[in-house]
């Protein structure tokens, strides 16, 4: 399906659709009241941007330079080309281990590569130990988001779930009584555990060590509890120096949900002793992105879902309609350089108001990037597909006014159109947008400064 | 050829001209450093105690199993180290010392010449950091310049007990880890 089309089943519950609205709007909130304690952050940005351009001009310098420091630490070290050799990886770590139960912390790469059914196919139990990542594997679902995997679900339907998997009780709908649940619950697993998969958060060139970043202390309890620990990562997540630490540690929790760092921040440099350390370096895909140009520093994304909490069409048509493991703005610009066809629709699961550019953290051109997948796939469909891409290709990009006239419009809903109108149910997402902070540059400005490039 | 060596290949050939690696200033912190500290632990649902209050939780509470590796604290710990370290499943406190601090965030270095199991201050219900004053720093580029080249096995910046908002994000202390965290700042 396409995305227009699963937006208008999400936003069918209308209740529910304004209610993941207004959710992801207080959680962009708070990420503005924390920048703005932060004098520095356009600079803070300005840093992140300018150390990831590097790191990726020198990616495989880098890549080398990891792999050399971490195998001198005793990590280690594997390299997978594609999702298949990744899990393979995995797979032959843990028949040598005899191992027949995971645990393994909220890792988007693992999900990217369809980790958790190749294990079960082989008979090995999986568990993640994220709070909302478990609650969604009870419930057999994809993360609807990057950062809050469970964002989509009210109290409610994980009182049932858990009264069904955990047997609370029924009807207690206490986020404390059902988290404490969870706890007991997944401690069993913690202690009994042989191996661990973490995702990465970044991974440091000069030292060979790697940062996983949780709120909940999961991947710490998972790590080293067990015998072995595999850490996943894309190869795009690396960065030169130790102390480029100090600008990213700043920018993600902020970004991602205003707190001023999660509370656990990991660096893993050696096993234990008499324990085992191994870090998979992934493809799946990346070399291509980066070979891209236009698309080249959509690798510096460090998953912080800003773009997400942020994007009008996101928070009104919510992740699943995206179809994709990565959504929002970013999924958008990256799905279609994994399959241009399955994804054709996402880059026009934008507004391209621009708010995404504004707050990613590294500072990628989000929206122009949507843009210029909008032309890649109109040119790709040429004639034939005379759909949604081509409308709206014509109708909004051939006539600046009327993305001038539409774009006062949005800018004046924000605050001023009755919910009543935004969420009326002949509205598809495509109108009842409203526009956050805009950008200094509007889209309208960009696209006439580049018209005629 | 290998994985290694196909991805290798893939980025060399596309021959990228190298973009350049901007060396990170310092930046203006807060003028009273324990004040901004405070505050900032206090937003990650910490808080800072005193070495009496501490003292005298620990004596109303009557924790049955703690395990104090600070030597300020060091007649509290009423338990062995164990091999393993799900055999501290039930360890009810742990007072560890910490490196130092930054005050923006309240987040603590730790290494493992302070950790005698890496999972302590994981799996302990309740988690006490022993900091010294001189030691908290302003920001999270300062506290790198203090880490330096240093080369443990292990390092965490802790900056609050676990926490979790995943139900409705209502924010909810003690998902898996330590339920409380409390810092005495000497
Ligand atoms: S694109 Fe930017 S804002 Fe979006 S998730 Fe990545 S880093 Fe965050």
């Amino acid at each position: 399906m396409s995305h227009p089309e699963n937006a208008t089943v999400f936003l069918k519950d209308k209740e529910r659709a304004k209610w993941h609205d207004d959710t992801l709007w207080i959680v962009r909130q708070k990420r503005d009241v924390t920048i703005h304690q932060i004098p520095e952050w356009e600079k803070l940005r300005e840093l992140a941007s300018q150390i990831k351009d590097h790191t990726l001009s020198k990616l495989d310098f880098y890549l080398e330079e990891l792999e050399k420091n971490a195998t001198a630490n005793g990590i280690k070290v594997h390299w997978a080309e594609n999702a298949e050799e990744h899990n393979k990886i995995i797979g032959k770590i843990l028949d040598e281990k005899n191992c027949k139960a995971i645990v393994k912390s909220k890792s988007i790469l693992t999900e990217e590569c369809h980790l958790n059914p190749f294990l079960e196919e082989k008979g090995i139990e999986v568990v993640d130990t994220d709070l909302g990542e478990r609650i969604i594997q009870f419930l057999k679902q994809p993360p609807s988001h990057i950062v809050m995997p469970a964002i989509h679900l009210k109290k409610s339907d994980i009182s049932d779930i858990f009264h069904e998997k955990l047997h609370t009780e029924k009807g207690n709908v206490d986020p404390v009584y059902l988290t404490h649940a969870a706890r007991l619950h997944l401690r069993e697993k913690f202690l009994q555990a042989k191996v661990a998969i973490t995702g990465v958060n970044f991974a440091i060139a000069e030292t060979g060590e790697f940062v996983v970043c949780t709120n909940e202390g999961n991947a710490d309890m998972g790590v080293h509890l067990a015998d072995t620990h595999i850490a996943c990562m894309g190869i795009e997540k690396l960065i030169p120096r130790r102390k480029d630490l100090g600008v990213f540690l700043r920018l993600l929790a902020r970004s991602a949900t205003g707190q001023s760092i999660t509370n656990y921040n990991s660096h893993f440099r050696s096993p234990s002793p008499g324990k085992e350390l191994h870090l998979i370096l992934v493809n799946n895909g990346r070399t291509k992105q980066l070979a891209r140009e236009k698309f080249r520093n959509s690798l510096k994304c460090i998953r912080c879902g800003a773009c997400m909490n942020t994007c009008p069409i996101y928070r009104r048509s919510g992740g699943f309609s995206y179809g994709s493991t990565v959504p929002g703005p970013i999924g958008s610009i990256l799905s279609p350089g994994i399959d241009l066809k399955k994804y054709s629709t996402l880059p026009f699961a934008s507004t391209l108001c621009g708010s995404c550019t504004d707050v990613c953290p590294v500072k990628i051109n989000i929206h122009e990037q949507l843009y210029e997948w909008r032309q890649e796939i109109t040119k790709a469909q040429g004639a034939s597909l005379k759909g949604l891409s081509m409308k709206l290709a014509n109708g909004i990009f051939k006539s600046p006014l009327a993305y001038k006239v539409s774009g006062k419009l949005m800018r004046a809903s924000l605050k001023t159109l009755p919910d009543s109108i935004i969420y009326n149910p002949l509205n598809a997402w495509g109108k009842g947008r409203n526009l956050p902070n805009l950008p200094e540059e509007s889209f309208k400005d960009w696209y006439k400064k580049n018209r005629n490039k | 050829m290998s994985s290694k060596a196909s991805i290798l290949a893939a980025i060399k050939g596309l021959n990228m001209k190298e973009k350049p690696l901007p060396e990170i200033p310092d930046f203006d912190v807060a003028p009273d450093l324990i004040e901004a500290y405070t505050h900032s632990l206090n937003g990650n649902k910490g808080t800072v105690v005193s070495k009496e209050e501490l003292e005298q939780l620990i004596a109303e509470t009557g924790f049955p199993k703690i395990y104090s590796s600070s030597p300020s604290f060091a007649t509290f710990t009423n338990c062995e180290l164990p091999q393993h370290p799900a055999d501290f499943a039930d360890l009810d406190l742990a007072i560890i010392e910490g490196q130092f601090a930054s005050a923006e965030n309240a987040a603590i270095w730790l290494d493992e010449s302070n950790l005698d199991l890496r999972a302590i201050p994981f799996i302990t219900a309740h988690l006490v950091i022993v900091i010294k004053k001189e030691n908290i720093v302003g920001n999270m580029h300062e506290a790198y310049k203090r880490i330096g080249a240093t080369k443990s096995g292990f390092g965490v910046f802790i900056a609050g007990p676990s926490k979790t908002a995943d139900i409705e994000q209502s924010l909810v202390v003690g998902a898996h880890g330590a339920m409380s965290l409390r810092v005495v700042i000497l």
